[in-house]
């Protein structure tokens, strides 16, 4: 059987209404109908996860608007995008999030962006909008110019749920915090230090990344994918990249795969460093903070060093990367990971040698593994609460097949168990680095292939990448010029921020610093 | 605990003596006007439009580079068919108006063969630098001292610019030993270090969080974002743009983002110890 039956079969569909795009990408064209139903058969009898769930707009062309849902799929092995028209007449479309709860704040954004209300979805209240925004403006429409002035609605605040009883009363936090963080608002109903729930309340960073997107070249758009969450520049334009590079049919040259290897890795290396002396931080413990944020301004100076940009930015190219290593920088970088990860180990240690640290961390924060699989909770965060998924094992790109990993997963779920995925994640990407050192020494100059200015017409890709946060997803698609039509980006942290308000209560608001740098969710990869 | 103390003995110190002067391999664009003939491939390629190319007349044509709105990718130095566009090394450029990262040159064009032939590096409008600093100084006379109370703001950024910020914290930079406190309320503020762009659901926070400084308090802006909006835009849907589109802006630092080295260098400059250096 070819794939397509195979997956006809699976899917209970004619093998006519399924093509593959191109390797590994499947899409089943169906009827707005017919979505919650083959949403139920692909979660249920494939196994599928839900990675993104977005809505595109044709203009004036009949019908209008199609809604799509991107599945990651274990067996056949790849993405299925299931893509069904709505009819923009009826301002609605149908829900999955009561049963596939990930698709929660997707179709509500949906809602937000086109006006398109989920039927029968069990909250379909606005999660990108403000209260201040109007009814009836939807701005990725493409009736709606980006450069649209919109006023601000007069009126009440957000309502949050009420908290009723003696002693209990809600803490209000943010949107401007009192560290140097990205800004949100959390909302806690406590009885005492106890924190009975949490209301997160986000898209104060929403800055129309999406929108921006749309009729720009796709040179200047590997810019604008560097700036959809700082601390992830080399993973979201390689996403990015990726879904150009399917879209043109441009193959990578090897040795480019390889450094785009090493890049991703050491931005893994940085922030996974960066999270753990955060969480010493946060917990009052400064001595492995203070070496930790040594070990982290260390890693960075070496990204200076070898590539002349400290967060990576720039070294990413659509058809390859923008920079080498030479002989000489390679044995820095070997050098430097040695020596690195002498002195990691032993910050590992001492953090989790220390009665008073692991007090405040182990069992604080317990996201359950079957909150976290219900939850479509991904990357990082599910390993620490014994889902076993990374893309770079499950959806290899850029090489990562003929590299020998593990991937390593904890059951705890609690703030240990995602520390300690870190510090292992570390142990497999200096290895991982090496083996992409050895791949790289052996292979041709050539960095970058030729992608053409103009991209095919109406035309889509979908791209991935496991970055260190987890998978992210950039889907493309092209106008009758060739020209990006629409960008969905896809951030690890969209999907996981839900599962924090279930990791938090029962813990002390004390707690929440650490369980919430545990997660190190990106407000502006989410927000967009 | 031992251990500890013994490894920390071993480890020493870490802080850098003297953070500033670093030379970076990439740092801002640099124009050689005087081999520039205009052709406007700069500006084509310029993601934020940092670069502007304009035709006052059918005699005379503009080009201007600004460093609030550069993030530094390079495609105007790989894109200048001339090789007249270089990459400078340094890092700690700052200053107290939009305009004074700007530099304009015109060109005058030659009506038979249409070549534009350099004229002349124009004079910014608006005040000097050593004008700005008397400003500044008149605003806080005096008071802020030796030490600074800083309150960071993120009104939209990436978090790219915050990551930087974070650095000039830990044990290399060490911002505290300048007398530079991040303090966890706007009430307890000098400084209000904002990164941007300031997004329509941030505005308000910013502003309110402004309200909630004491005076005299000092505004710097921080990365292209923050300076001019950057990639973002100025007045989309969703981003309203630079910093001082809602605020009085007294400091910028851009870049993208900005070096811990050119953070510091702002904040300096937001106390009155150093004086701003642009281009």
């Amino acid at each position: 059987m070819t794939t397509i039956e195979t997956l006809s079969a699976a899917l209970g569909v004619q093998p006519w209404s399924l093509r593959e795009r191109a390797r590994d990408e499947f899409v089943l064209e169906t009827e707005a109908a017919a979505l919650p139903a083959l949403a139920d058969r692909i979660a249920s009898a494939m196994g599928g996860r839900l990675m993104s769930l977005f809505a595109t707009d044709a203009g004036g062309d009949a019908p209008r608007f199609s809604v799509h849902h991107i599945w990651s799929l274990s067996s056949p092995r790849g993405f299925l995008r299931v893509v069904a028209p709505i009819d923009g007449a009826a301002g609605t479309c149908p829900s999955i999030a009561a049963a596939h709860p990930s698709a929660n704040w997707f179709e509500r954004e949906v809602m937000d962006f086109f006006g398109l209300v989920p039927l029968a979805h069990p909250n379909p209240v606005r999660v990108a909008h403000h209260d201040d925004w109007p009814d009836g403006v939807w701005p990725l429409r493409k009736d709606v110019p980006g450069g649209l002035p919109v006023a601000r609605v007069q009126g009440d605040f957000h309502p949050f749920r009420p908290v009723t009883g003696e002693g209990v009363f809600q803490v209000p936090v943010g949107p401007v915090h009192a560290g140097v963080i990205e800004p949100g608002h959390f909302r806690f109903g406590v009885a005492g230090e106890p924190v009975l729930y949490l209301q997160v309340r986000l898209f104060y960073v929403h800055k129309g990344i999406e929108k921006r997107f749309e009729g720009m070249p796709w040179r200047a758009g590997l810019f604008l994918a560097e700036s959809i969450s700082g601390d992830t520049s080399v993973g979201h334009p390689l996403a990015y990249a990726h879904a150009i590079e399917r879209l043109a049919g441009v193959s990578v040259p090897p040795r480019a795969q390889a450094l785009r290897v090493i890049l991703l890795e050491l931005e893994r290396l940085y922030n996974h460093t960066a999270d753990i002396g955060a969480i010493a931080t946060d917990v009052a413990f400064t001595v492995p903070a203070s070496r930790a944020q040594a070990l982290r301004e260390n890693l960075v100076r070496l990204n200076d060093d070898l590539f002349g940009t400290r967060l990576l930015r720039g070294t990413i190219a659509v058809g390859g990367v923008k920079c080498d290593l030479p002989p000489a920088a390679r044995d820095r970088l070997r050098t430097h990971l040695r020596v690195f990860q002498k002195a990691f180990d032993e910050l590992v240690r001492l953090l989790i040698d220390a009665g008073t640290f692991t007090d405040r961390v182990d069992g604080t924060g317990i996201l359950s593994t079957q909150a976290a699989r219900d939850l479509g909770v991904v990357g990082m965060v599910a390993r620490a609460s014994g889902v076993d998924a990374d893309f770079r094992r499950d959806h290899p790109f850029d090489g990562y097949e003929t590299l020998r990993f593990t991937v390593p997963v904890e059951e705890g779920g609690d703030v240990r168990a995602r520390l300690m995925v870190r510090a292992r994640e570390v142990e497999q990407s200096l290895s991982i680095v090496q083996q992409a050192l050895d791949v790289l020494a052996g292979s041709p100059e050539t960095l970058i292939a030729a992608v053409p200015e103009q991209l095919p017409s109406r035309s889509s890709a979908l791209g991935w990448v496991e970055a260190w946060r987890g998978p992210i997803t950039h889907w493309i698609s092209t106008d009758t010029d060739g020209v990006i039509d629409r960008v969905k980006v896809t951030d690890p942290s969209f999907l996981n921020w839900p599962a924090l308000v279930h990791a938090v209560p029962g813990n002390i608001i004390p707690d929440f610093p650490v369980i919430n740098k545990s997660f190190n969710l990106s407000y502006s990869g989410n927000d967009r | 605990m031992f251990s500890i103390l013994a490894r920390s003995l071993k480890t020493g110190v870490l802080t850098e003596a003297n953070p500033f002067g670093t030379q970076a391999r990439f740092g801002f664009p640099a124009i050689d006007f005087s081999r520039c003939t205009a052709c406007d491939a700069c500006a084509q390629v310029c993601p934020t439009g940092a670069i502007q190319a304009t035709a006052a007349s059918a005699a005379v044509k503009t080009v201007s580079l600004s460093y609030a709105a550069c993030i530094q990718c390079r495609e105007c130095v790989v894109g200048c068919p001339e090789q007249a566009i270089g990459v400078s090394s340094d890092v700690e450029i700052a200053s107290y108006t939009r305009q004074q990262l700007a530099r304009t040159a015109s060109f005058d064009v030659d009506p038979a063969t249409g070549r534009s032939i350099f004229r002349r590096v124009e004079v910014q409008p608006g005040p000097t630098l050593e004008e700005s600093a008397a400003r500044l100084r008149e605003t806080i006379r005096g008071r802020l001292g030796r030490s600074l109370h800083v309150r960071q703001v993120d009104a939209g950024s990436c978090n790219g610019c915050e990551l930087e910020i974070a650095a000039t914290t830990n044990p290399v930079y060490d911002l505290e030993r300048f007398g530079i406190h991040l303090v966890a309320s706007p009430r307890h503020a000098d400084v209000l270090l904002v990164t941007g762009p300031v997004t329509r659901n941030m505005e308000i926070a910013l502003q309110r969080t402004y309200d909630a400084a004491p005076d005299p308090r000092v505004v710097v802006a921080v990365g292209a974002c923050g300076c001019s909006g950057g990639l973002f835009g100025e007045g989309t849907y969703a981003s309203v743009g630079g910093v001082d589109r809602v605020l009085p802006v007294d400091v910028y630092v851009p870049g993208c983002p900005p070096r811990p080295q050119a953070i510091l260098n702002g904040l300096l400059i937001a106390m009155d110890i150093r004086q701003a250096r642009s281009a």
